[in-house]
Formats: C-alpha cells, sequence, structure tokens
C-alpha cells in the first residue's frame, strides 16, 4: 500500500473516534447554589480540555452534565451535531474514567473491560482481542485474569482507562483519575495519559483540582469557580495572563501589591511601573508577582526591570531552589523562588539584609481587582 | 540460622520474647470464663444429646433411634414436609423481601430509617403474640374472611388457617425479617459509582441492575436465605399453632416424642439430625460466602 494513502487512512480514523462537544447555557441549581450559572464551551474535535476548579466550584457538575448523569435545568449540549442534553447516560457513547475508578469487585479485569464490548453484543472473539489490546494500551497485557481487590492502586487506574477506552468512544471523560495516587506515580501517570489522548486523538474532559496536574497534561484550561467559566486558555495563557484575580491566585502562587494611576501611568508606592505591552484592565487594578519571577538584582539591572527595596525575612532551603520571603516599604511579603546551584547556598543573603528585587517588565502583569 | 543468632544477641532480646509469652499467657486467661460458657452451655449439652441418642429403649446402646427414621414412613413425611415448608418460606421470603429491601435500600435515609422500624418492630414483638394475630386475622369468621365476603372477593368463608397455606403465611411473616436485614446491609453497601459506571459504558438500568446491582447484593441474598432456611428447618410455635396439626415438621415430632412417648432417645436423634443438617448447610454455604458475617450482610 502506498505511504499516502495509509496516512489519509489513518487521519480518518483519527478525525471519526474524535466529535466536538458544544456547550451552551447550562444551568443547574441546588436550592439557592448555582452549581453551574450558564456556561457555554466548546471543547475542539480532539482537544484535551481540563475544568480545573476548588471543590464545589462546578467543575465536576459539569463532567456530570456531558456523562448524562446530572440533569441540568437548562442550556443545550452537542456532542458533533447531536443534541444530547436529553438522551440518557446508556446512550451517550462517551467513555469515563471515574475518580474512586468503580470496577466492578465481582469481576476480573477482563471482565471489566470486556463489560461495555459484551453489552454491545460484540463476538466473544473479537472481545478477547479487544480487551487485550486495551489492556496493552495501558501496559497490563497479560492481566486479564486478575482479581480487582489483587490490583494496586495505579493498576485499577489503569484498568479504568482500558474499561473507558476499550469500546472506542469519541468522548473520553475523566473525574480527577489520579488524585488518590501517590505523587509519584501520579506525575507518570500525567505523562502516560497525555501519551494516549495523542495516540488516540479523542476528545478528552478532564476535571481536576490540582494545578500543576492541569498545566501538565491540557491542550487548554478551563478555570471554574462558583459555577462559572472564569478564564479560557491555553496553560500559559492561563499561568501568564490571568484574566482576573481569581485565577491569577488560584494557578501558581502569587502576592497582589496595590497600585495606584498617577495620570496615564500605574505607579506601585509612588514609582511608575515599566509595562511591556501590558493589557492594563479599566477599573481598580492590582500588581501580580510571582515567586519565580522576581530575581535578586545583580551588578547589571537590565532597563527594562522595575525595581523594589525589600527586607529580607527568611529564607528557606528546598532541596531545588530556595525560598526567599522579603518585606516591602508598605510591610507587604513577598516571595521570591530563586535556582540553587552547588556551594552557592553560602551567598544567599539572610535575614535582616537588605536587598533590591528585580522584576522584568514582561513579567510585569497586572489585574483587575475584582476581588471575587 | 543468621536470624536466630542476631535475635538472641540483641539486647534485651531474651526478656522481651519472655515478656511477649507472658502477654499471651494473659490474653488466654481473658478469654477462660467465655471458652468455660461454652464448654458448659454448648459442648456438654450437645455431646449429651448425642450419647442419649443411642441409647435404646432398654437403655443399652443401640441405633434403633436412627433405625426408626429410615425405617417408618410418618419419619420421612415429617422430614419432606419440614424441607417444603423450609424451602417455600426462604422462596416467598426472597420474592417479597429482596424488592422490599431494594425499595428501602434506595429511600433517603430519613425515610430508609422509617422503613427500617416498620421492619423491626415486628421483629421485635413476641412470636406467640405475632403467630396467634393471624390465627385471629386468618380462621372461618376472622377478618380476612369476613372482609373478602363482604368486599365480593370469594363468597364462602375459606379455609386459610390449620392447613400449610396458614403456616406460610405466619412463617413468611416472622421469617422477613431475617431476609431483609442482611440483604438491605449488602445493597447499602453497593456504591452507586458501579452503577453509573454501568450505565456509562451502556448498559440499560435493566442490565445494569442484573449485570452489577444483583450480584454485588448477592452474598446478602444468600447469607438471609441461608439464615431463614435453617431456622425454618427447625421452627416450632407457627406450625404448631397455624398447621392445626396437619404440618408435622420434625421439631413438632421432638416434642411429642417427649411428651407422649417419654422416649428421650427418638427425641435426640431427631435433634441430632437436625443439627447435623444445619451444620451442613452452613459448611457448604461457607465456601460460596463469609458464614462469620451471616447476620451482618455477608461481604
Amino acid at each position: 500500500m502506498p505511504a499516502e494513502t495509509q496516512g489519509v487512512s489513518n487521519l480518518t480514523t483519527l478525525l471519526a473516534k474524535a466529535l466536538p462537544i458544544t456547550v451552551r447555557n447550562i444551568t443547574k441549581t441546588y436550592g439557592a447554589v448555582h452549581a453551574l450559572d450558564d456556561v457555554s464551551v466548546d471543547v475542539k474535535s480532539g482537544e484535551f480540555l481540563t475544568l480545573l476548579g476548588p471543590s464545589g466550584s462546578g467543575k465536576t457538575t459539569l463532567l456530570m452534565v456531558l456523562a448524562g448523569f446530572t440533569r441540568p435545568d437548562g442550556g443545550s449540549l452537542k456532542f458533533g451535531d447531536d443534541e444530547v442534553i436529553r438522551k440518557p447516560p446508556h446512550l451517550r457513547d462517551v467513555g469515563m474514567v471515574f475518580q474512586n475508578y468503580a470496577l466492578f469487585p465481582h469481576m476480573t479485569v477482563a471482565g471489566n473491560v470486556g463489560y461495555p464490548l459484551r453489552l454491545r453484543k460484540t463476538p466473544k472473539a473479537e472481545i478477547d482481542t479487544r480487551v487485550e489490546e486495551a489492556l496493552e494500551t495501558v501496559r497490563l497485557g497479560g492481566y486479564g485474569a486478575r482479581h480487582i481487590h489483587q490490583l494496586s492502586g495505579g493498576q485499577k487506574q489503569r484498568v479504568a482507562v482500558a474499561r473507558a477506552i476499550v469500546f472506542e468512544p469519541r468522548i473520553l471523560l475523566m473525574d480527577e483519575p489520579l488524585s488518590a495516587l501517590d505523587k509519584k506515580l501520579r506525575d507518570q501517570m500525567q505523562i502516560e495519559l497525555r501519551h494516549l489522548h495523542e495516540k488516540l486523538g479523542m476528545t478528552t474532559v478532564y476535571v481536576t483540582h490540582d494545578q500543576r496536574e492541569a498545566l501538565t497534561m491540557s491542550d487548554r484550561i478551563a478555570v471554574v469557580n462558583h459555577g462559572r467559566i472564569m478564564q479560557l486558555g491555553t496553560p500559559q495563557q492561563v499561568y501568564d495572563k490571568p484574566a482576573n484575580r481569581f485565577v491569577a491566585d488560584f494557578i501558581g502562587d502569587s502576592t497582589f501589591l496595590p497600585v495606584a494611576r498617577e495620570g496615564s501611568q500605574i505607579a506601585f508606592a509612588g514609582t511608575p511601573l515599566k509595562l511591556s505591552g501590558t493589557v492594563v484592565p479599566s477599573g481598580n487594578v492590582v500588581l501580580m508577582v510571582r515567586p519565580e519571577r522576581l530575581r535578586l538584582a545583580t551588578a547589571d539591572v537590565p532597563q527594562t526591570a522595575n525595581l523594589f527595596e525589600a527586607t529580607v525575612a527568611n529564607v528557606v532551603y528546598q532541596g531545588d531552589s530556595y525560598l526567599m520571603y522579603a518585606h516591602l516599604p508598605g510591610g507587604i511579603e513577598v516571595s521570591l523562588r530563586g535556582g540553587i546551584r552547588g556551594d552557592a547556598v553560602a551567598e544567599l543573603p539572610m535575614p535582616g539584609d537588605t536587598v533590591t528585587l528585580t522584576l522584568d517588565a514582561a513579567d510585569t502583569v497586572l489585574i483587575a481587582d475584582d476581588d471575587d | 540460622m543468621m536470624m536466630t543468632d542476631t535475635s538472641i544477641s540483641l539486647p534485651h532480646g531474651a526478656s522481651l520474647r519472655r515478656d511477649g509469652a507472658l502477654e499471651r499467657l494473659r490474653l488466654f486467661g481473658l478469654s477462660s470464663p467465655a471458652l468455660l460458657l461454652v464448654l458448659v452451655v454448648l459442648v456438654i449439652p450437645v455431646g449429651w444429646l448425642f450419647y442419649v441418642s443411642f441409647i435404646g429403649a432398654n437403655g443399652q446402646f443401640s441405633l434403633e433411634n436412627y433405625e426408626r427414621m429410615i425405617a417408618r414412613k410418618s419419619y420421612t413425611r415429617i422430614f419432606i414436609t419440614t424441607f417444603q415448608v423450609s424451602f417455600l418460606t426462604t422462596g416467598l421470603c426472597i420474592l417479597i423481601g429482596y424488592p422490599l429491601a431494594y425499595f428501602m435500600s434506595q429511600l433517603p435515609s430519613r425515610w430508609a430509617s422509617l422503613a427500617l422500624i416498620t421492619v423491626l418492630v415486628p421483629f421485635w414483638t413476641s412470636l406467640l403474640v405475632r403467630t396467634y394475630a393471624w390465627l385471629v386475622l386468618l380462621q372461618k369468621q376472622g377478618l380476612i374472611n369476613q372482609w373478602a365476603i363482604s368486599l365480593g372477593v370469594w363468597d364462602e368463608p375459606i379455609k386459610i388457617v390449620h392447613n400449610m397455606t396458614g403456616t406460610l403465611i405466619g412463617m413468611v411473616h416472622i421469617m422477613l425479617p431475617f431476609l431483609i436485614l442482611p440483604v438491605y446491609n449488602a445493597m447499602k453497601a453497593i456504591d452507586h459509582d458501579y452503577l453509573k459506571a454501568a450505565s456509562n459504558l451502556g448498559a440499560s438500568p435493566r442490565r445494569a441492575f442484573w449485570t452489577v446491582f444483583f450480584p454485588l447484593s448477592a452474598p446478602g441474598l444468600l447469607a438471609g436465605s441461608l439464615m431463614v432456611f435453617i431456622l425454618c428447618l427447625g421452627f416450632f410455635v407457627t406450625p404448631a399453632v397455624l398447621g392445626g396439626g396437619k404440618v408435622i415438621m420434625v421439631s413438632m415430632k421432638i416434642v411429642s416424642n417427649i411428651e407422649l412417648f417419654v422416649n428421650w432417645g427418638a427425641a435426640s436423634a431427631l435433634g441430632v439430625v437436625l443439627l447435623a443438617l444445619t451444620v451442613a448447610i452452613l459448611w457448604v454455604a461457607s465456601r460460596f460466602i463469609n458464614v462469620a458475617n451471616l447476620s451482618g450482610g455477608g461481604r
């Protein structure tokens, strides 16, 4: 077969596997609480979208609406061109990985993974091959005969993924699938799930409260709070250009410094700030300072940097880096994260030292002070 | 070899091991009253029962009490009736109790506790009171016949007591809680996410029930059924009162052997057979469920 045609057929199968999701004006209230407040979002075909938010933000409710387990008060939900808002969950044909995996304890691993295929009346021989294929995809080939209670947490997680993808759904939903794993395994699974997504290409909606996980895995992140989407953007956009104070606060560590408008300029403690291409929101603004963007001033400070005099309060050694807490003149505490190379530890400032901190104009981000 | 050497050379190794042995001895001492109780109220009486069952009418060792059970038709009939009543009661309890337990398990917790109380109150009421209450309700001039006739369900008073029907009605009523409680417990322990997962994977509610919910509740159902069946095998009061002498079960034969014929050997032999049957059933069941949890939901 010529290489070209093969490429085309692969592409079409890949495209056939993914479906865009269109969410329009979905609202869900529990008593007086708006779990979802007029949510609209488009998930592109084959995209990995993460719903990121604190507990009770509505991210899980939105996922449950997508899966069909929660009936919203109103709104529209389309998978491709099909309106599915009234479709019962068993007819939606979406794969889902549950937070506690929800593996059936009375079935073996193969029984669990083969379950959706048996429901679809797949021939026995085909079930066996596809189950083994799915298990190999999650690197659990040969585990079919095991019982669920014989598996470790990480293995259960993989079985849950295998079960969710074995029937080749065009949409995959994941509800905090890694929250029960220890950190090392979690980091490893993040990469694995990401690879799996690249390989299978299904549209994926992933729920987590872990911002690092969201930043690592997603094509785009929807930051959710109070049942609304606070910002939708790439990991870099939500981290570097947070749309509001909630997003800036929730993702990464940040300190907010009060600034004042002085004519056309924005000033901190009387000194106008150097800005580079920063969009200044209307209304009250605050300056967002991230610890890793602050630096200790060296001999040649770049022209484009903003300078802050500060008194060192504490320096914490953290192995791969150090964290320095320092007080600005107004008494505001900021933190600075710096790298440690070799014997440079001895050269770190001591508490009580006066230091100059620099913040590059490109990293000088102003946020609307909505205080939401 | 290395291991023993190091443990001996460890500081305080010997004295620590002596402390451990002493502690185990003390623990055993603490449980000795319980062991004594088991000996006095269980081992000795059952041993005595065995002994008496092998004593013939002439006071000598004999198998006549057992031979009689095999030889006489009346004994065969009694055993058949006993199993018949036990099977039917268990079957009816499953048919009524399982759906009821399912209904209760799906209720919001406030209503569920109310439903649980309605199951438990009769359970705590005296057996005799309930049995005689059924006698009053079911007899020819009883409430049920009167109502049925006045409503035109049937014309003549019909016989629903002093026979198998009456016995079964009373037995099912009394046995129902023994089935409902373990089934209910097993159902409450089923995570709702299992059903969500089944549904997400493409199972209609009916399929999800039969492929996931029912198998997960089955240990509870098995435990409850077993309990009911075993209790039925040795049941006395209800068949005696509501059976009207037409439903003779093993327990009633034991009573008549003692009260009418003063034949302790025959009565003991029946007791031994009943005990052996119960143990055999439990032994078979223990291969499928954890019998120790029989009352607790059998996980």
